[in-house]
């Protein structure tokens, strides 16, 4: 039986990822950040899970305004890197898990989530930066990904708390794949940042360390936050973080914090990673 | 804007809602087509010829041409598509960033240095409060 063993929550800056293809990590300004990436991807090189569920948001590279997705998964058995505007990055190309996302596509439209399917699209930075976190540079991914896309461009995402369900939805739906593959689930995106306006810059460490110590320990009252508090309290762009309880839906009840590690800045936002472990993980 | 929300009290910030949306869709489309190499190669050639190829409004254009990056905001722009334009100049979100707060651009890499811009004073346009019920 397939089963979800653990959740990722990560943010997906894209300067991070520009700072590892030009090979930038070690310097004053990454170092600190990148040095507190180092436990995270031990822990996952010994986890070596078989595939992972990435759920991120598209910045206008596989979509644009033409239709916006609202919830969407990629069936494919390969996502292309995307060319953002400068070019795609320098990683390799993301192998998909075909069977598991057609099966995971049919069970949540099944269980009321009307999911949205893609066979063709590419994947830019919220999703690699992620990868380049958790992995390095490696000359191929060690897992097979799934990625789920989650609007957070066009004003209203899903709320967090339908965020939320459809994670537990992913996770029964997990529970009923025959085939025996150990997965994690990433929620991408945040934490608080705000990239537009006059109060581009906004970084508020109070609030993202509330959420970093909520999600293990009352992800519900969580989900209650609306959209225009994590405007107003995480900036503009921290309502990505809506995303993050789509992870911890999938997760048990129970889960354990594996490892946490937050750094200010990432050019312009406060980067947060957490692992988190279902208690009953082997 | 057609009808009040709460977020219209968050200061400096230009949310990408349903009326933007409506007002901005060819400045963004426009953008969007700059995720090709062509296309990005043709508007550094002539940017005037290349925006005739969509249905801007003139402040669009000139927000575009000018790059006056609160301006397309304000002309329906969304902050990912546009900053498209800012990678065909060669520079970063965190340029762009300090441009629309109006720093300089060593101002602008400090304040995140030490921490980013405060949410005190910054929650509600005039540092007014607003009503407790929009948290619950």
């Amino acid at each position: 039986m397939a089963r979800i063993v653990a959740g990722i929550a990560c943010s997906h800056v894209p300067a991070i990822g520009v700072a590892m293809d030009k090979g930038l990590t070690g310097t004053p300004y990454w170092e600190p950040l990148f040095k507190g990436y180092e436990p995270a991807r031990e822990w996952l090189r010994k986890l070596a899970p078989d595939v992972a569920i990435v759920v991120y948001n598209d910045h206008a590279s596989a979509f644009s305004l033409e239709i916006i997705p609202t919830f969407l998964i990629g069936v494919a058995e390969e996502f292309p890197i995307a060319d953002e505007g400068f070019g795609p990055r320098p990683v390799p190309a993301v192998r998909g898990h075909s069977q598991l996302a057609w099966h995971l596509a049919e069970s949540l439209i099944l269980d009321e989530f009307d999911m949205t399917i893609a066979n063709q699209m590419p994947v830019d930075h919220g999703l690699t930066v992620p990868l380049s976190v958790t992995c390095g540079r490696p000359p191929a991914w060690p897992f097979a990904v799934i990625p789920l896309c989650v609007n957070v461009v066009q004003y209203p995402p899903p709320t967090g708390a339908r965020c939320f369900k459809l994670g537990q939805a992913i996770r029964r739906a997990v529970a009923q794949f025959d085939q025996d593959l150990r997965i994690v689930i990433y929620g991408t995106g945040g934490m608080s940042h705000q990239l537009q306006g006059e109060r581009a810059g906004l970084i508020n460490r109070q609030f993202d360390t509330a959420f970093l110590d909520g999600l293990t320990r009352d992800p519900l009252a969580l989900t209650r936050i609306t959209h225009t508090e994590y405007m107003r309290e995480a900036g503009s762009e921290g309502i990505e973080m809506v995303m993050w309880h789509v992870m911890r839906g999938a997760l048990e009840e129970r889960v354990a914090e594996v490892y946490r590690h937050y750094h200010v800045p990432a050019s312009n936002t406060a980067a947060g990673l957490m692992i988190l472990e279902n208690r009953s993980a082997e | 804007m057609t009808r009040f929300h709460d977020y219209d009290s968050i200061p400096g910030t230009y949310v990408y809602d349903a009326e933007r949306g409506r007002i901005g869709y060819a400045l963004n489309m426009f953008c969007m087509s700059l995720n090709k190499p062509e296309n990005r190669n043709s508007f550094k050639d002539n940017e005037a010829a290349y925006l005739d190829r969509f249905p801007l409004t003139a402040e669009q254009r000139r927000s575009v041409l000018e790059r006056d990056w609160l301006g397309m905001l304000k002309a329906g722009g969304n902050i990912y598509y546009t900053i498209k334009i800012a990678f065909c100049d060669g520079l970063t979100f965190q340029d762009v960033a300090g441009m629309m707060s109006g720093v300089s651009k060593e101002a602008y890499a400090k304040m995140m240095l030490a921490g980013g811009r405060s949410p005190e004073g910054n929650r509600y346009k005039d540092g007014a409060q607003g009503p407790e019920c929009e948290h619950g």
